[in-house]
């Protein structure tokens, strides 16, 4: 079984199974998982658009 | 007036215990956690954490594969093959099972495989952190 994912969906799966990870690992409370969770999804797919722009700006 | 207050014998103070317990638990867990992702919460019965390690393990382990992903068999050449190797080893049981199956052979001529690779080594290396969490909650470090 082979698929193919799009550059940023794969980004999206990937930030999505790290924060998943590092939410319930890295801190003690519920409330505190979700947060610490939503907060690494937002800086893994924040720093994939940034670094798209950064790099459409070099090429341009 | 001297102010002679009562002098007290000091006493050293007995060394802090630590929240390390001996428990079989504590190699159990992470043992556990290790071989098959999320059973070391599980065995201790945070079964939402559980699963949801599992969950995203076995999610990037199997898009890993489903990209064509190379799973990397133990070597002694290049360093970042070894890490490779050592990041793979993390998922336990999966990265067996994979050999065995002779999957993850990897394809070098498309792009998207490479990510899969990454998503492979990625996969061991919450693993591992997964396993650790499960050893801080075994020895009462951690909720």
């Amino acid at each position: 079984m082979t698929f193919e994912l799009s550059h940023f969906t794969a980004a999206i799966v990937f930030a999505a199974c790290a924060s998943t990870v590092f939410g319930i690992t890295q801190r003690n409370t519920t409330r505190e998982m979700l947060r610490y969770g939503a907060y690494c999804f937002v800086l893994f797919v924040g720093g994939v658009i940034v670094a798209s722009w950064a790099m459409w700006l070099l090429k341009h | 007036m001297a102010n002679v207050q009562p002098t007290t014998p000091v006493v050293p103070r007995a060394p802090r215990k630590s929240v390390v317990t001996s428990s079989p638990l504590a190699i159990i867990a992470p043992l556990a956690g290790w071989l098959i992702p999320g059973l070391g919460h599980l065995i201790q019965r945070r079964w939402i954490r559980g699963l949801l390690l599992m969950l995203a393990v076995f999610i990037m382990f199997f898009a890993g594969l489903g990209m064509q992903g190379k799973v990397y068999a133990f070597n002694t050449g290049d360093l970042l093959d070894i890490l490779g190797f050592v990041g793979d080893i993390g998922t336990g049981l999966l990265y067996f099972i994979a050999r065995a199956m002779d999957w993850g052979a990897g394809n070098i001529q498309r792009a998207v495989a490479d990510y899969g690779t990454k998503f492979i080594v990625v996969a061991g290396l919450l693993n591992i952190i997964s396993a650790v969490d499960a050893y801080h909650i075994a020895i009462g470090k951690k909720q």
